[in-house]
Formats: structure tokens, C-alpha cells, sequence
């Protein structure tokens, strides 16, 4: 048997039963729909397991050199406790990990958050303000106004007349701009997953047809 | 009583990973690379959980036999063929665990979020109108990206990419720029409300 | 004339279907290439970044992507992965995406293949590990407390060209290949905000205007946006064809055809609202 053959024509015959929604709504699409659910939460499922249970927590509680590391229990327990929200009864156990997930993610996050997204945006928009040819000052004249203005937008504090209303007018044309800037480009990928999809079913599948009928190739 | 416990997980988790920013040596640097490694660990806990609830869900609706639960043995038998498979074979190259994820897992992913192009093409030609000015300079900006972004743009006038390149590094970085720091000022606002327990919904609805 | 602009108006969605459907299949059958010429684009900058890159360097790449994205991110895989052993850099993959460990380990052997480049001397996958950028932090401090072992399940300790890794300084650059949360700002955040390591990106074209925020920085050397990225850095590479530059043909019809659609609808409602009866 052929596989590479066999798993063209397997990705194939998905392929078209998912297109076959831009008809209708069918029993082929809810058949692949129901099967890439499945085989995708397995695969997850998998994943967990080898790549990060068996290596981070497993072999670090029972060491193939020999021994028992009690503390990696703790862990082991926190990971149960998610389960336990399957069960009403247990549900209020999840908490515990949910507090340390949770937890652990609003302290990372304040911080990098600050330090990425607000201070070196700043600073890079202070830095902007170049010396170059009259194009490269008004570029930055553009990026400094239009972030502040963009900012004044946002700041709902103070109601939106006189200077407000007005730097905040210019904040939204820019945003127009950049809203625009965003629509093209996903129009753009999601062009490009059905290009993706073409080639394989005009190059991949396509070509495999003769060969399985003996016509050569 | 109930939430104090979560709480102080809360506060105890959000002040080590702060100190460990800030004091990168010992003892927070140890307590953060604790956390850290059993943070791995917890959060695996969640994919299981996701895994669970899909197969509660999908058993309910065939024993109830509710809307579609023709489709959940599908799901079901999809979920068990990837299992058991990756349980015998693991996740090695060439495998079946493997062949099945590239032939048939991938494939799926990539068609079902290819039907968008098809959605997005129809709700261009039924919503993207230029009413106003500020929707024509949307358009406008629309328009010049995705003429910027093809080789055709540059057949059609060779300052398209120029220009689409101009766009999106001084207008675009600016719109994008004040909506990363306002989001960003709202991220902080929030983890500081989580840490010292002035916001308390992610606990809820697990009584 | 104007019931003609009325029927058009109220095109069925199927046609649009089709139209579009047409738009991508006929410059695909016809084998239709066109140039694509790479300007002072991110794309550049990544690649010449990468070109400048030591022999023997290490580099991590981080498959954050599943295969929704597949067709966008997967070329830039490939090609960035080939001009890293160009380079003869030591390339190390992972993944913040369980499906990107295995959508990374096919793009590496399969370029690994073309140039004999050898598993575990010039190239490892170490695999997937969940907790995003709280183990991005990790990573700064110990990479092999995180990844013991490889994807497979070999240990570190066995892997010859992870000798001289010991945390993310260890890299000369990391590049995510990244189709949302979490993938390159949990990179520029922790890798590169925090234990300056330099920062290239491979994103989807959804993705791309929001990171170019980064690049005015300084905070990424570069980036790929979508298919239009994944096609530059071939072409700088010199795959004249590889998969995207082949889907910029396509690309350019559908996005002729799209606007055409967008020109048409809005002539449609100017010439409803003129006799009043637009909404």
C-alpha cells in the first residue's frame, strides 16, 4: 500500500467535506467538523502527556536514577484539582489551582506588560523625533501626534469637546487608518489559507488521480 | 472562608513572580523558578480538563440524545484512535500518531479556517462601504495594503509597496501604538486588582 | 443600467463564492509566477540579520502555530530554517503550540534532508511545553530544567549540540513563528524585554500591523508578515519556487477580485441611497 498516496487522498476527502458547507450546512461537514474536534483534543491530550508530564513532572518525582522527590506531589495534586471541577461536588477544590494559575500570570504579566507595552512604546515614540530629511520629521511628526492623539482618544475621563474633542478627532482618523491597514491584511491571510488549500488539492491531490489510474506520472 | 484559601494562593503566586522581576537572585529566584516549574504542571492540568468535558459533553448528548448526537461518536472515536495510538507509537516521526495528525488533523485545521476567505470576500461586498469620510480613509488604507502587499501593486505603479510600507510604519504603528498602551495600562490596573484580591470573578461559578 | 447595478448589488453569496474560488484556482492551474520584488521590507530585515549571523551560531526558532495557519507560516518555516543551515547555525526548535512541535519537526527534517544537515549534531527539536511566557521566564534561568528531554523523549544530557546551550542567552537570536497567543509577544516580553536576546518573527498577515509597533522599537531585528512575508524571505533565500511565492499570483487576482467586489457593492448602495432607498 502506498501511504503517502493514501494520506493525499485521506487530507482530500476532509478537505472536500468541510468545503462542502459553503453549499449548506450537511452531514459531511458535521462529520469532519465532529472528527477534527476529536482527533484534535487527542492529539492535545498526547502532547500533554509525553511532552510535558512524563518529562517535567514524572521523571522529576520518580528519577530513572532511583528515588522519590515527595515535594513534585504538591503539583501533581494542584493538576488533579483542575479535574475536580468535572465533579460539582469537588468543583470548589479547582480554585486552589485556578488562584495559583491565575496568580502566577496577573505577576508576570503586570510587570512585562509595563515594561514591553507601555514604557518602551513610550520611549519609542520620544526617540522617534528625527533629525533626518523634511519626509523623515514629518514621519515622526505623524507618529507623535498620532499616538498622542490615538491616547486622548481612549481617555474617557474628561468628556470630548473644545482641544479634547478635537485631539481626539485627529486620534481617530488615525485609528481609521491603522483599522484600514488591519482589514487589508486579514483579508490577506484568510486569502491565504485557501491559496494554501488550492495548492494542495491541484498539486498534491490532483496529480495522484492518473497515477492510481495507471496513466503514467 | 472558602475564597480566603484561593486568595492568598492568588497574592502569594502574583508577589513571588513580581520579586523575581525585580530581585533576580536568591531567595526569589529560587521561589520563582519553583513556581515556575509547577506552573507547568498546573496548567497542563486545564488541556486535561478541556479533554474531559469534551467527552462528558459528547456521552451526555447521546444519552440523552440530544441535538446532532449522531455526530459525538465521531468525536468520540476520533479522540480514542488519536489516544490509544499515541499511547502505543508516542509522538515520533513517521509514526501513526504522526500520519494521522498530518494527513488528516492538519488538513482539517487548515480547511475550516480557509472557509473564511470565503466569508470575508461576501461581508466586504455587503458591509465595506465608503459612507463618511473616516469609512473612505478606511477603504482607502484597506485598499493600498492590499495592493502593497501583492506583486501586482508594484506592476500597477512600483511606489504602491513603498508607500504601503510608509503606512504601516508611521500611521499604523500610531494607531496600533495607543491602543497597545491603553491596553496595556488596563492589563496592570488588572493584575493588580487580582493580586491583592479586589477582583475575584475567575473564582467564581464552583460552588 | 441601474437594474443591472441592483442585481449586482444583491449578488448571491454563492456567486462571491465562486468568484473567489475562480480567482485563486485559475492562476494555480496555470502555473501563473510573478515577481515578487522585496523592498525595504521587515522581511528584509530579518533575512539580513540572519545572513550576518556567526557559523556556528545558535538559534532557537519556536513553532508557535498550529495548522489553521499552516499555509502562511509553514513556508516561512521552511525557508527560514534552510537559510539557517545555510548559515551552518545550530537550530533549535520548540513549540508554545502543542501541533506546532509537529508541524516544526516536519519542516526542520525535511530541509535537514535536503542539505544532510544531521538530527541531534546541527539540529534538534526539544518539542511542546505548555505555559507560555510563564515558561519563556523559566527558559532565562534553565533551558533543560524545562526541556530534560527532547520531543522524543531523549534526554538532554544525550544531545551533543545542546552542550553549550544553558539559558535563552545562550542564543545569538530566537525566532517565533507565531500565529497569535501565545507566541511572539510572550517572546519579546520575556526574551527579549527581559534577558535581551535578539527577537526575529515570522506572524500571520492578521497579526502583522500590530507588531510593527515593535519594529520601530528596536524590540524584534525583523519580521515576516503572512504569505507576502513567507515569499520575500524565499525569494532572498532563493527558492524561486517555493510554495509562496507561487500563491503570490493567486493572491494578487483574489485581492483584485475582492476590491472589485467592494467597488461594486458601493456603487450599488450610492445608487440606492441617490432614489432613496438605502439602509
Amino acid at each position: 500500500m502506498n501511504w503517502e498516496i493514501l494520506g493525499i487522498w485521506l487530507g482530500a476527502l476532509v478537505t472536500f467535506c468541510l468545503y462542502s458547507f459553503l453549499y449548506r450546512d450537511n452531514p459531511f461537514y458535521k462529520f469532519a467538523e465532529h472528527l477534527f474536534v476529536g482527533m484534535s483534543a487527542g492529539y492535545w491530550v498526547i502532547y500533554n502527556i509525553e511532552n510535558v508530564l512524563i518529562p517535567n513532572w514524572w521523571q522529576n518525582m520518580v528519577p530513572p536514577e532511583g528515588g522519590f522527590n515527595w515535594v513534585w506531589v504538591i503539583p501533581g495534586i494542584f493538576a488533579l484539582f483542575m479535574l475536580a471541577r468535572i465533579v460539582p461536588k469537588t468543583a470548589g477544590l479547582s480554585r486552589l489551582a485556578l488562584g495559583m494559575i491565575i496568580g502566577t500570570g496577573a505577576g508576570l504579566n503586570m510587570v512585562s506588560f509595563f515594561q514591553t507595552n507601555a514604557m518602551s512604546q513610550v520611549k519609542g515614540t520620544i526617540i522617534s523625533v528625527a533629525t533626518g530629511s523634511a519626509w523623515d520629521i514629518f514621519s515622526s511628526v505623524v507618529l507623535v501626534v498620532g499616538v498622542v492623539s490615538g491616547l486622548v482618544y481612549f481617555f474617557f475621563s474628561k468628556a470630548h469637546t473644545g482641544v479634547v474633542g478635537k485631539t481626539a478627532n485627529v486620534g481617530i482618523t488615525i485609528l481609521m487608518v491603522a483599522f484600514g491597514a488591519s482589514f487589508g491584511y486579514t483579508i490577506m491571510a484568510r486569502l491565504s489559507l485557501l491559496i494554501g488549500r488550492s495548492q494542495f488539492l491541484l498539486e498534491d491531490w490532483l496529480p495522484t488521480i492518473p497515477r492510481l489510474l495507471g496513466l503514467g506520472g | 472562608m472558602r475564597l480566603i484559601i484561593p486568595l492568598a494562593i492568588t497574592f502569594t503566586a502574583g508577589i513571588i513572580m513580581i520579586l523575581n522581576y525585580f530581585i533576580p537572585h536568591q531567595p526569589f529566584r529560587l521561589l520563582g523558578d519553583n513556581l515556575q516549574d509547577w506552573y507547568l504542571i498546573v496548567a497542563s492540568g486545564a488541556i486535561f480538563l478541556g479533554a474531559a468535558n469534551l467527552m462528558h459533553v459528547h456521552f451526555r448528548k447521546i444519552r440523552l440524545k440530544l441535538k446532532n448526537w449522531k455526530y459525538s461518536p465521531v468525536t468520540i472515536i476520533g479522540f480514542l484512535v488519536m489516544f490509544v495510538l499515541g499511547l502505543i507509537y508516542g509522538v515520533v516521526e513517521g509514526k501513526p500518531f504522526d500520519y494521522l495528525f498530518l494527513n488528516m488533523v492538519a488538513p482539517m485545521g487548515a480547511t475550516m479556517f480557509s472557509l473564511l476567505a470565503f466569508f470575508v470576500a461576501s461581508a466586504a461586498f455587503r458591509a465595506f462601504r465608503a459612507s463618511n469620510w473616516r469609512a473612505t480613509l478606511l477603504l482607502t488604507s484597506a485598499f493600498l495594503v492590499m495592493l502593497g502587499q501583492v506583486p501586482i501593486g508594484a506592476m500597477i505603479w512600483d511606489k504602491i509597496p513603498l508607500a504601503k510600507v510608509w503606512l504601516m510604519s508611521i500611521p499604523n504603528t500610531a494607531g496600533q501604538r495607543a491602543v497597545m498602551i491603553g491596553a496595556a495600562m488596563g492589563v496592570v490596573a488588572t493584575s493588580l486588582r487580582i493580586i491583592f484580591g479586589i477582583e475575584r470573578s475567575y473564582l467564581g461559578g464552583a460552588d | 443600467m441601474a437594474g443591472l447595478i441592483e442585481k449586482l448589488g444583491n449578488m448571491d453569496r454563492r456567486i462571491i463564492f465562486v468568484l473567489i474560488a475562480l480567482s485563486v484556482i485559475i492562476p494555480i492551474s496555470f502555473n501563473l509566477i510573478l515577481p515578487n520584488p522585496v523592498g525595504a521590507e521587515p522581511s528584509r530585515d530579518l533575512f539580513e540579520y540572519v545572513d550576518a549571523l556567526p557559523e556556528g551560531s545558535n538559534v532557537l526558532v519556536s513553532f508557535d502555530y498550529d495548522p489553521s495557519t499552516m499555509p502562511e507560516l509553514q513556508p516561512m518555516a521552511e525557508a527560514i530554517v534552510l537559510h539557517l543551515f545555510k548559515r551552518n547555525a545550530n537550530v533549535v526548535g520548540m513549540a508554545l503550540w502543542p501541533q506546532g512541535a509537529s508541524l516544526g519537526q516536519d519542516a526542520m527534517s525535511h530541509m535537514a534532508d535536503s542539505l544532510g544537515k544531521v538530527q541531534y549534531e546541527d539540529w534538534c527539536n526539544l518539542g511542546y511545553k505548555t505555559g507560555g511566557g510563564v515558561m519563556i521566564v523559566r527558559l532565562g534561568s534553565s533551558i533543560s530544567a524545562v526541556f530534560p528531554t527532547d520531543k522524543d523523549n531523549v534526554p538532554w544530557s544525550e544531545i551533543p549540540m545542546l552542550r553549550n546551550i544553558t539559558d535563552l542567552q545562550s542564543f545569538s537570536l530566537v525566532i517565533s513563528l507565531s500565529a497569535g497567543d501565545p507566541g511572539i509577544i510572550a517572546w519579546i516580553m520575556m526574551a527579549g524585554d527581559r534577558f535581551g536576546v535578539p527577537i526575529g518573527c515570522g506572524c500571520t498577515a492578521v497579526s502583522a500591523p500590530q507588531l510593527y509597533t515593535y519594529l520601530q522599537t528596536g524590540q524584534m531585528v525583523g519580521m515576516l508578515g503572512g504569505l507576502k512575508g513567507a515569499a520575500d524571505y524565499e525569494t532572498l533565500v532563493g527558492i524561486e519556487d517555493g510554495q509562496a511565492v507561487r500563491g503570490m499570483a493567486p493572491q494578487s487576482v483574489a485581492h483584485l477580485v475582492i476590491m472589485l467586489f467592494i467597488v461594486i457593492g458601493n456603487v450599488a448602495y450610492f445608487s440606492q441611497k441617490k432614489k432613496g432607498g438605502a439602509r
